[in-house]
């Protein structure tokens, strides 16, 4: 990360309690969240969801792009904040009645106080030397005039949101004691860039693996190969993407994105092939599946190759395999008693249990902790739906009803929100994200046809 | 003029026919291009001139003379063209199965017998999937119907050396519709042949 922050200062007569509060893991019950006294910190309404205003950061650097920055920032931090639904954000065309502020710390609270707001961003963008900018931001809280939170960043200008995603993390892990996901990147494949294949069959178009900021700006394209390319996976240290390439048999590669580095670690040939990659969360392994004992079934290898076991025995297929979050225990679909179903096995091939009994159940994917659930795709009519299986309980919520087709749910890293894509809408398939609790919904592709996301770290 | 204009068109023809014959003798894969945007004619009045005459410029392929049909055995095609209209059939399955029916065996009786009979050719079998159930999924379902013909190949004596497959899943269907009969065309076992 380009970014160097700190924090500058914690005015705030709660900064201990806010600093406890970091300190525990995201309680996803409302009712604790109101007895830890995280609520307390910005907001004066017990069990309210604290109103929070972002308007245009101060442009301290006579630059349009300082000023551009200093509206993109305020943006793109009002979305960041308002996506994790932690605030009730303030809408920021009601802010034209507030005069601007004077300075980063001579903001007009009261007028703030009267728009409803329990706590306002203020921020400031200057430029340095060369392409370098500084951003300064702080939160006040409106009640107690204190300024609560506090960071400074500088660095290179070129992906303003950057910026602001750090900040929005920043404030969601000192006020809410979250882990925001705003610096998180989902990566898919599309068919955006599509050439035709000529060669041996007519009408084959590519796919290539892309990934983009969580909330679809700034996309780049990781593969070149004008070929098929499927089933991204992100590596739990988020600098290497696993995928299925057609070579044109189906192997494993691993892109190491930030060094140029392509890898086959399971070296496929035409003979033995291998799809659908998923990394053990510590990253030390992969499990795919292989046809190389004459039909799919599922393996494990370390990551760099070695040590390859066979994970499932039977004649039926079995495939799409993944992890649970401490990796003892993988979730996959296998149609052994007839249509695919999403079964349990130890990392050890020893345990197996059938999770989902309903007509048709594929490409589960198993949450981040503190979550223990598997969300799915079910088929419910002519397309399929993202359903959630609560593993202790057992009990099976749906996400989404019957628009389009919605397939392949990856999870994002805090496990608040899930990936997938549908035809929803004008029929071509893009990437939508939802809430685990059905709420939220929003798409972040729009170019050609886009599928199969895979959540990063 | 009108005369002279027809007569270039008719060379231009010729040589393009000529063209693809050498090609299609030299066995290049290099796909024929047939609606390549032909050149103006060399007189600079034609450009000039509304020639009704002139046969317009074709913008599908102009069906080929008789004489080409004639020459299309099996053994001069290139590979492109024995692909986009093999001998090999396709075999079809039924839904989110990989089991051979009994017409998909016949089928694949008599791919073995052209493959005994051009022994040299090495194929690729290609496993497909119609729309319903995940694009993950659907890559070990066509895995395994590829498999499946490859080992029913193997069976009656077709050297598994000339043999692989891949699965395409759901990527390439025959036919994009959401009807029982396009799904039921995209449920395949393909062959492509890859080597002579």
């Amino acid at each position: 990360m380009m970014l160097r922050f700190r924090i500058l200062l914690s005015l705030s007569v709660f900064t201990s309690a806010v600093f406890l509060a970091a300190q525990q893991p995201t309680t996803p019950s409302n009712l604790e969240r109101q007895q830890s006294g995280v609520d307390l910190i910005i907001g004066d309404r017990i069990g309210a969801q604290p109103r929070i205003a972002v308007p245009d950061c101060l442009a301290l650097s006579p630059e349009t792009a300082v000023a551009s920055a200093a509206s993109t920032i305020a943006e793109v931090l009002w979305d960041d904040l308002n996506f994790e639904r932690e605030f009730r954000m303030v809408a920021r065309d009601t802010y034209d009645s507030i005069p601007p502020a004077r300075s980063l710390i001579d903001l007009p609270l009261d007028d703030w106080r009267e728009l409803g707001a329990d706590g306002v961003v203020s921020c400031s963008v200057e430029s340095l030397s060369g392409d370098r900018i500084r951003v300064t931001a702080r939160l006040f809280n409106v009640q107690s005039l204190a300024s609560s939170f506090g960071v400074e960043y500088s660095g290179v200008a070129s992906n303003i949101r950057t910026y602001a995603h750090q900040l929005s993390d920043e404030i969601h892990r000192h006020q809410r004691g979250l882990r925001g996901v705003a610096r998180s990147k989902i990566a898919y494949i599309s068919d955006r860039d599509s050439e035709s294949v000529l060669g041996l069959v007519e009408d084959r178009s590519t796919k290539e693996v892309y990934f983009a900021d969580y909330d679809g700006a700034n996309v780049r394209r990781v593969t070149i190969s004008r070929t098929l390319n499927n089933n991204p996976a992100w590596s739990p240290d988020g600098r290497s993407i696993a995928y299925t390439a057609w070579r044109p048999f189906m192997d494993i590669l691993v892109s190491h994105i930030y060094q140029g580095r392509l890898e086959s670690p399971v070296e496929g040939n035409a003979d033995t092939q291998n799809w659908l990659p998923a990394w053990a969360p510590d990253g030390s392994q992969l499990a795919f599946t292989s046809n190389r004992d004459g039909q799919p079934e599922l393996y494990i290898a370390n990551a760099d190759g070695s040590g390859l076991r066979r994970l499932t025995n039977h004649p039926g297929i079995d495939t799409s395999p993944t992890w649970s979050p401490q990796g003892h225990l993988l979730a996959f679909v296998s149609d052994r008693t007839g249509a695919p179903q999403v079964y349990v096995i130890g990392s050890d091939g020893t345990g197996l249990r059938r999770i989902t009994f309903e007509s048709h159940c594929d490409r589960p994917t198993w949450s981040p902790a503190p979550y223990n659930e598997i969300a799915y795709s079910s088929q419910t009519g002519a397309g399929h739906d993202i359903k959630v299986v609560d593993l202790a309980t057992n009990e099976v919520r749906q996400l989404t009803y019957g628009l389009g087709t919605n397939e392949s749910p990856s999870y994002s890293p805090n496990g608040r929100h899930i990936a997938f894509s549908s035809t929803r809408g004008v029929g071509n398939k893009q990437i939508w994200v939802i809430g685990r609790d059905g709420r939220g919904l929003r798409r972040i592709t729009g170019v050609g046809n886009n599928e199969m996301p895979s959540w990063s770290p | 003029m009108g005369r002279s204009e027809v007569n270039h068109w008719i060379r231009i023809e010729v040589i393009l026919i000529a063209s693809m014959l050498v090609m299609a003798c030299a066995g290049n894969p290099a796909p024929v291009e047939p609606d390549l945007p032909q050149p103006p004619p060399e007189e600079s009045q034609a450009s000039i001139t509304p020639a009704p005459s002139a046969p317009p410029r074709p913008s599908t392929p102009p069906p080929l003379p008789p004489i080409i049909e004639e020459e299309s055995e099996i053994a001069t095609r290139s590979l492109e063209e024995l692909n986009r209209e093999s001998p090999l059939q396709p075999v079809f399955f039924d839904y989110d199965s990989s089991e051979l029916t009994p017409r998909g065996q016949t089928i694949l009786q008599a791919n073995a017998e052209l493959l005994s009979e051009y022994s040299t050719w090495a194929i690729t079998i290609e496993g497909h999937c119609d729309q319903r159930g995940s694009p993950e999924y659907n890559l070990g379902l066509g895995e395994r119907r590829a498999l499946v013909a490859e080992e029913y190949l193997i069976a009656l004596g077709i050297d598994s050396a000339r043999v692989n497959t891949v699965s395409y899943g759901k990527e390439f269907p025959f036919d994009p519709d959401d009807t029982d009969e396009a799904h039921a065309r995209n449920r395949r076992a393909h062959f492509v042949i890859t080597g002579r």
